[in-house]
């Protein structure tokens, strides 16, 4: 069949199982929205700014499992995807981006609108490509969602020059396969491996599994739950994991690191033996790599060699799916019966996870997202921005469902939330979505607000208004002598020049998110006192379509425990 | 710290070369040197990149360079003996006094002359990068005008 590019990346997409796009037009793409014009079968998202795009599409991968799709125009809206891309990068999320790209007869001459997009996002892509003629248009695509969605997933982005787009090919056809003959990611875990696995978890005295965001991405958390009911070891889950595992199961300690639980990181500082699947070790979570599990040996599944022994020493390496490997596990593994260690972790554990004082006066953070889980019943898919936001929910919202908790781990992306909640509540517009944000994070793509409202897309924001970029002032308090420098977001001008602290200050916080709402017709609540906060959540929930809460809370609230950066996980600041 | 051979075969189309390149840059890792050119299949390419490091990253950098969708292969030759050589062009300044010299040193290494002028004489050696540092080491007092290396390229050895 004949086909122009634009057509051919149309049908791809659809052949692809494709649902909706998130993308912003421009010069090169026209060819593309032209032919998205007439197109019933794709949904298309307009946002309102690049950067959203790639994390509306990255919100609906880690809410559906699907591939997510965004496209942008050349030069300035391929470099403003740039950080929604490495944000999926570093959580290895799968995303196909489209990128346009000046025609080729132009590319190196400083075009209007040229940028080397390959070269910009070639560290933070699994994959990428400059397609160079239009007969492989075709397969670049089918390799783009291949790459994408098998072995340890990733962004893959195909940057298409638009005489390619404009182009027609005769005798289009979508390929039936794919033939990399660098890309045979390995699934299956080696037998031989898995049975010295079970040897070593037969032996342990105080196991601990320790999970993370691969059970998420392969659909392993039947196959973890059924271990760790076999061998009842207790179970950490990663920030990435959370959900993977029940969050209010007797087994679960909360997940580690330096806003761990207690339970977890002692656990970890304890064991003999970590049982470890799809989790790259991350700074975050082990402290000082050099004093982290001084005592355990170490079981490491995981899907990408490459995290294997790169940031710990690990005794038994198991490379291949999760999903497999536990499979593969649970058959071979011995029942285990709880011990001392089991009543040690429950002892550490106690009556709850994470605990803070609440206050008749004034709102607590902690207790807004303690209420929304009480509202939502732990149902909601909750998106959070990154700072203390982001830790408070994970604290406080138990997740008990693999897809609820969309979140930048890796990357730490201020901004993500919103687009992202976008993108699940897309995908699930029956569902209760919620983003969890700062005052901070969520000014950071607060041109959503646009494409939320005019969409209907119902997603609740929750906006935790400290009038502060809330965790750099956390470490500015506990490491810099108080010295809030340019984390006051009340600051400038000249009254500030003899600031006496928050409880003094007379200055109007800007801007005012319920006005700032109504502006973009969206219905809009605020709580200032304690009493406030269930009504707050509830006359926003119940609005049909997307709603803005602020909840003026603590000012100077921390999030606690807290492990300062380089020390070994025991070593916990607790709430003074 | 070590140098390693690597050799690495690769997809021959653009963008393969800048992206093992960015794997290095990207992650501290030092090159020694790196040849690239076509294999017997043209559409696969061979690069031998020398790299320094310990143990610890010399399994870093070939599990990053498996990761790449480019890498269809890479041989480490951590267990199996190589045939290494280096293309040394060296120029010399080589007046009429000393440059029998420099004549029965190229002798010694096997090395040809390339050109010789008046004032310089331009000559080639093949061999192991060992080699190839001797020899520059010992013509280095003759005086070196200009030099080019080409960077080691390795095969396994046949052991049948």
């Amino acid at each position: 069949m004949r086909k122009s590019g634009a057509e051919i990346l149309i049908d791809a997409l659809i052949q692809e199982k494709v649902e909706v796009i998130f993308g912003f037009p421009g010069g090169v793409v026209i060819p593309i929205f032209d032919a998205l014009y007439d197109c019933k079968k794709l949904r298309v998202v307009l946002v309102r700014h690049e950067q959203a795009a790639a994390h509306a599409a990255d919100g609906y991968a880690r809410a559906t499992g699907k591939v997510g799709v965004c496209l942008a125009t050349s030069g300035p809206g391929a470099t403003n995807l740039v950080t929604g891309i490495a944000t999926a990068y570093l959580d290895s999320i799968p995303m196909v981006a489209i990128t346009g790209q000046v025609s080729r007869p132009l590319l190196g001459t400083d075009a209007f609108q040229e940028a080397d997009v390959v070269g910009i996002t070639r560290p933070v892509t699994k994959h990428n490509i400059l397609v160079q003629s239009i007969e492989e248009l075709p397969r670049r695509l089918r390799e783009a969602f291949h790459i994408a969605s098998t072995g340890r997933p990733g962004p893959v982005l195909v940057d298409i020059p638009v005489d390619i787009s404009r182009g027609h090919l005769d005798n289009y056809e979508y390929p039936a396969e794919v033939k990399l003959r660098g890309y045979r990611p390995n699934v299956v875990g080696h037998i031989r491996q898995i049975k010295k696995a079970a040897e070593l978890i037969k032996t342990a005295q105080r196991p601990v599994i320790f999970a993370g965001g691969g059970i998420i991405l392969s659909g392993a958390s039947a196959e973890l739950r059924e271990l760790a009911e076999k061998i009842n070891a207790p179970v950490t889950t990663s920030m990435m994991g959370l959900g993977g595992f029940p969050g209010t199961h007797p087994l679960f300690v909360g997940m580690p690191g330096m806003h761990g639980s207690k339970a977890a990181n002692y656990a970890l500082q304890q064991t003999d033996l970590i049982i470890s699947v799809g989790v790259r070790f991350d700074d975050r979570v082990t402290g000082d790599t050099s004093r982290f599990a001084p005592q355990a040996k170490i079981i490491h599944m995981d899907i990408d060699p490459v995290t294997i022994s790169k940031v710990v020493a690990v005794d038994i390496p198991v490379v291949g799916d999760a999903k497999n490997i536990l499979g593969q596990l649970n058959k071979v593994v011995e029942p285990r019966k709880p011990n001392g260690w089991n009543e040690q972790v429950k002892q550490w554990k106690g009556e709850r996870l994470f605990s803070y004082e609440l206050s008749d006066s004034a709102i607590k953070p902690q207790a807004v997202v303690e209420t929304l889980y009480r509202l939502t019943a732990g149902d909601a898919i909750v998106a959070t921005e990154v700072g203390q936001n982001q830790m408070w929910t994970a604290q406080y919202y138990a997740f008990d469902k693999p897809r609820q908790l969309l979140s930048s781990g890796g990357l730490g992306t201020m901004g993500y939330g919103m687009p992202a909640a976008m993108g699940a509540a897309v995908a699930y517009p029956d569902r209760t979505v919620v983003d969890v944000a700062g005052d901070g994070s969520i000014q950071m793509n607060i041109q959503e607000l646009a494409t939320i409202s005019v969409n209907r897309i119902p997603v609740k924001v929750v906006i935790l208004n400290n009038g502060y970029l809330g965790m750099v002032r956390q470490w500015q308090e506990l490491f810099y002598h108080k010295r809030y420098s340019k984390t006051c977001l009340r600051e400038g001008g000249p009254l500030c020049e003899e600031c006496k602290g928050i409880q003094q200050c007379t200055k109007a916080y800007v801007p005012d998110f319920v006005a700032l709402a109504k502006a973009y017709n969206i219905e809009a609540f605020r709580a200032t006192k304690p009493g406030e906060v269930e009504a707050t959540l509830k006359a926003g929930l119940a609005v049909k379509g997307p709603a803005v809460m602020e909840f003026m809370v603590v000012p100077e609230e921390n999030v606690f425990p807290m492990v300062p950066a380089g020390k070994p996980i025991d070593q916990i600041l607790e709430a003074p | 710290m070590n140098a390693h051979t690597i050799s690495v075969l690769v997809e021959n189309h653009p963008g393969a070369l800048s992206r093992i390149v960015g794997l290095f840059s990207s992650r501290g890792y030092n090159i020694l040197s790196l040849t690239v050119a076509e294999t017997e299949d043209t559409t696969v390419s061979r690069m031998t990149i020398v790299v320094a490091g310990d143990e610890d990253v010399l399994e870093q950098v070939v599990k990053q360079l498996n990761r790449l969708i480019d890498v269809i292969k890479v041989i480490d030759f951590r267990d199996e003996p190589i045939v290494n050589r280096e293309l040394l062009l060296i120029r010399l300044d080589a007046g009429k006094t000393n440059r029998h010299e420099v004549f029965s040193l190229a002798d010694v290494f096997g090395a040809k002359v390339a050109s010789v002028s008046p004032s310089a004489i331009t000559l080639e050696l093949s061999g192991e990068s060992g080699t190839v540092d001797e020899f520059v080491a010992l013509v280095r007092p003759y005086g070196i005008k200009e030099l080019a290396r080409s960077g080691a390229i390795a095969i396994a050895r046949a052991t049948k």
